[in-house]
């Protein structure tokens, strides 16, 4: 999938975490977090394995994780690159 | 006994925290909202919260709802795709008016099923009457699929459309019976309405009191803090559970002496009465006991 | 001659070395001036911190009863500053976030050293950083006293907040506008410093009382616009929840309580100030009123559920070390069963008597707790010094039954861990971990385990928790810090129970 706009998704609350992604001509993939000394690897695995799934090559992806868990990660990621791809169809089998 | 149904938590499928966390609250079921708790332009990202938090194991233990859209709406359904591959057991269709709403939800159902490759007909469904002319379909809506599950009436619209408002409990009665018996007859469960106000722990047992009588399975819950309230009153009083014991003894001393007829103290005890006196035992276990 | 001029022989052998009387006034001038009655009061901090003699490198001292709104130690460490001391230790009963300036007072040299029973914010986050040459000293409120006691920490001049007091020093936490009510904490100070000063919002008339700190303990007197808000001393401690998930974790700790086996008529009860903590009072009412049993006293920082409790005579007496709000302050003012106790009642190990030895049931937080129900308060699982040991360890390791209450995950954070980062509370004196998924009892407390469970209660191993946990947040990585120590953790007898490291940045 190509990230062809600006999109946003999430809130700053805790347990949840703010995507933004961005068009770009090569992946970037931008992390801060509360938790980033205890799960920044684990994040970074989870974000970038979710942007694999969905075939996203390039594009800036910038994650403020207030400690969401695993599962909300994947779900913010997915919304905020469905938003930034213009795509209202999600493709199941991939997930 | 069938599973005990007497809680059914409301969580915003958009609140990631909630979604994180609500499973200590051991609710009988616990219901993902995709309808009226998410804004219009967060559907999208709640449907996919949805369906990640169905999948986590945390919640493998208790009964998944999901409350889709309905589905003349352009979220139903993708809702409902979220829903039934990510493992909800029952899909909570609002807004049921009839039974060809069920029907139409009952074919996509099938039709995501077959292609995520789950077994067919694992996923039940929950009609929400929250209309009159729900109410007046009630039976036929109750009985419309093999997939019916339970039914549950929805206050709010309800009274909208009845052109009333929410009072000491008279303005659902017609409905409450009417949905109820419907239930009953399709042999489903039936859940009562939410309770608004959740600083109201007086108002709260006293509906809870007139819907266990009446004979509803459970209710719908907007906040955690009501299951205690609701299962405490749900269970049997110490008095109820003595009758109950001395009943069940009754029938089993009368099973031992091959006895056709159970009596007790000289009267003679029906075969509903003691299914009943066995119904409170088990709700008596320690499981469900009063804290 | 007559009587009043006659003089002593000196020759006599047994009047060698004892001073000759001359005059009724000659030690005591101020008897003959006008300063008799104010001969305590000063002008200025300035003059009482020269007349209290302080030199560099001595020991300041100060009360945390205002918590996070203490405006005492940074008033008085800025004017120290500005006098040009350096090298000080600063050795308050515990630090807060408001309590942020003292970082430049540190980088330039005016404290050197603290000693402390926790920090918060942005001071805890600069020191956990390596901002101190010497490490922190972290001691519980009971250990404090006998750090004192044992002659470790000598306490030069005191400075202690106080709402009012008279002119001759009389004061009390329970009038005026910063009425923050016991003095817990400050009577300490009161006791063992060698030079006290008052800094007080009011002069009120002589007696004032009762006295919490007494003329007999006071040097000097210096009024201030401000020592403390106490509408501050709960953010962030003690505060009534509707959060259903703390409201949950209470509700599950009374009826750990109630099946506990500790129970009955007179029993005696602690409960901390965090939100299931203070919660867990009102769902134990129920359950004292259904049978019928009341509570001997209840210790330690007293908020207004407890004092709730003792109105409706659910409660007989109340030791205050620390009121949590305007509720339990107005109490200890107006009952005469509502008893203000210094922290070395409380809680010191080597007092002749403390408080905590005869209580059966304590409610306790935790940041974090592992497989061997060790306690860490202390450190954040980042490593980052957070909390305070406070009455923690010692109430512990004096209760019946120690209960830890917590949610077993914090944002993404667990709270049992496989170990905890810093050791505060020795787990052998952890009887019960209540969390929101479950509750664990120590194997060392097998008798309370088979009640728990006879009582139906969700009673799970403490590994069991711990596995749970990770499987919802994942497994942490390890912290990973650098050699170099910046906190001592002293154990309330003194002794070092672990030591805090500076966190690789």
């Amino acid at each position: 999938m190509e990230i062809t706009k600006e999109a946003i998704c999430g809130t700053l609350e805790s347990n949840d975490l703010l995507v933004k992604v961005a068009p770009r001509n090569e992946l970037e993939v931008v992390i801060s977090s509360e938790v980033m000394r205890q799960f920044g690897v684990r994040i970074r695995e989870v974000v970038e394995e979710t942007l694999l799934q969905m075939g996203v090559t390039r594009g800036q992806v910038v994650i403020e994780d207030k400690g969401a868990l695993d599962c909300a990660i994947r779900a913010r990621v997915q919304a905020a690159v469905l938003r930034g791809c213009e795509c209202d169809e999600l493709n199941w089998g991939v997930l | 006994m069938g599973r005990l149904r007497r809680s059914m938590l409301f969580i915003p499928g958009s609140n990631a925290a909630m979604l994180s966390t609500a499973f200590v609250y051991r609710p009988d079921s616990i219901l993902f909202d995709l309808e009226d708790a998410v804004a219009l332009r967060e559907k999208d990202s709640a449907r996919l919260l949805v369906y990640h938090a169905l999948r986590l194991p945390a919640y493998q233990s208790i009964e998944k709802v999901v409350r889709i859209n309905p589905l003349d709406t352009p979220f139903g359904n993708k809702d409902l795709e979220a829903a039934v591959r990510g493992g909800a057991d029952i899909i909570r269709l609002p807004k049921t008016d009839c039974a060809a709403d069920v029907q139409r939800l009952e074919v996509e159902v099938e039709r995501i099923e077959q292609a995520c490759g789950r077994e067919a007909g694992s996923t039940r469904l929950m009609a929400a009457i929250e209309s009159a002319s729900g109410v007046v379909n009630a039976l036929a809506i109750a009985t419309s699929s093999p997939r019916m599950d339970s039914i549950a009436l929805a206050g709010f619209d309800y009274v909208v459309d009845m052109q009333t408002q929410r009072g000491d409990g008279i303005e659902l009665f017609y409905a409450r019976c009417s949905v109820l018996h419907a239930a009953r007859f399709a042999k489903i469960d039936a859940f009562d309405v939410v309770f608004p106000d959740v600083n109201d722990d007086e108002g709260f047992l006293k509906e809870v009191a007139l819907i266990k009588r009446l004979g509803f399975n459970g209710k719908s819950l907007i906040n955690p803090r009501q299951i205690e309230l609701l299962h405490n009153a749900f269970a049997p009083t110490e008095e109820e559970v003595r009758r109950a014991e001395r009943i069940v003894e009754a029938a089993e001393k009368a099973e031992r002496e091959g006895l056709g007829v159970v009596s007790l103290n000289g009267r003679m005890v029906d075969a509903p009465v003691v299914l009943n006196a066995q119904r409170i035992l088990e709700l008596a276990k320690p499981a469900y006991a009063r804290s | 001659m007559n009587d009043n001029q006659r003089t002593v022989a000196l020759e006599d052998p047994c009047l060698e070395g004892i001073e000759r009387f001359r005059d009724y006034a000659t030690h005591t001038p101020y008897l003959k001036g006008p300063e008799k009655l104010t001969r305590k009061l000063v002008g200025s901090l300035e003059e009482a911190v020269r007349r209290s003699g302080l030199r560099d490198g001595q020991t300041i001292s100060f009360h945390h009863a205002f918590r996070e709104g203490d405006k005492t130690i940074n008033f008085v460490v800025d004017a120290l500053a500005r006098m040009g001391f350096k090298n000080l230790t600063l050795a308050s009963s515990s630090l807060a976030a408001c309590h942020a300036p003292l970082i430049d007072h540190i980088k330039a040299g005016v404290i050197s050293r603290i000693y402390t029973s926790g920090m918060r914010g942005q001071l805890a986050k600069a020191i956990s950083n390596g901002l101190m040459e010497h490490p922190i000293n972290v001691h519980s409120h009971g250990g404090r006293v006998h750090l004192i006691d044992s002659g470790e920490l000598t306490l030069d001049v005191a400075f202690l907040g106080v709402p009012a007091c008279d002119a001759f020093g009389n004061a009390n936490g329970q009038r005026g506008k910063a009425r923050c009510g016991s003095l817990g904490y400050a009577m300490v100070d009161a006791q063992f410093a060698r030079t006290v000063i008052l800094l007080t919002e009011e002069i009120v008339p002589f007696p004032n009382n009762p006295a919490s700190i007494s003329q007999d303990q006071v040097d000097w007197i210096v009024q201030v616009e401000e020592v403390g808000d106490p509408s501050k001393i709960s953010v962030g401690a003690a505060r009534v929840t509707k959060n259903p998930r703390e409201l949950l974790i209470a509700r599950l700790a009374a009826q750990v309580i109630e099946h506990s086996g500790y129970f009955k008529q007179g029993f005696s009860i602690q409960t901390g100030s965090g939100g299931s903590s203070t919660a867990t009072t009102r769902f134990l009412e129920k359950r004292m009123r259904q049978k019928e049993i009341k509570a001997a006293f209840a210790l330690g920082g007293i908020t207004g559920d407890i004092v709730d409790l003792f109105n409706k005579g659910l409660i007989e007496r109340v030791a205050d070390t620390q009121s949590f709000d305007a509720v339990a302050a107005e109490s200890l003012a107006a009952n005469p069963n509502h008893i203000e106790i210094s922290t070395n009642e409380y809680a010191n190990p080597s007092s002749k008597a403390a408080f905590c030895d005869q209580l059966d049931v304590v409610i306790l937080s935790a940041l974090e707790v592992d497989l061997n129900f060790n306690v860490n308060v202390l450190t954040g699982s980042d490593g980052v010094m957070m909390g305070a040991s406070g009455g923690h360890s010692d109430v512990a390791a004096a209760a019946n039954l120690s209960i830890v209450v917590g949610p077993l995950i914090r944002g993404r954070i667990p709270t049992v861990v496989k170990r905890v980062t810093t050791l505060v509370t020795p787990g052998a004196c952890v009887g019960v971990l209540v969390t929101d998924h479950g509750i664990a009892v120590n194997p060392n407390r097998p008798d309370v385990e088979e009640r728990l469970r006879a009582a139906n209660l969700p009673v799970m191993t403490i590994q069991e928790l711990y596995e749970r946990a990770v499987s919802i947040t994942g497994e942490p990585q390890p912290i990973e810090f650098l050699d170099r120590i910046v906190g001592i953790v002293r154990y309330r007898d003194g002794s070092v129970i672990d030591v805090v490291r500076q966190v690789k940045p």
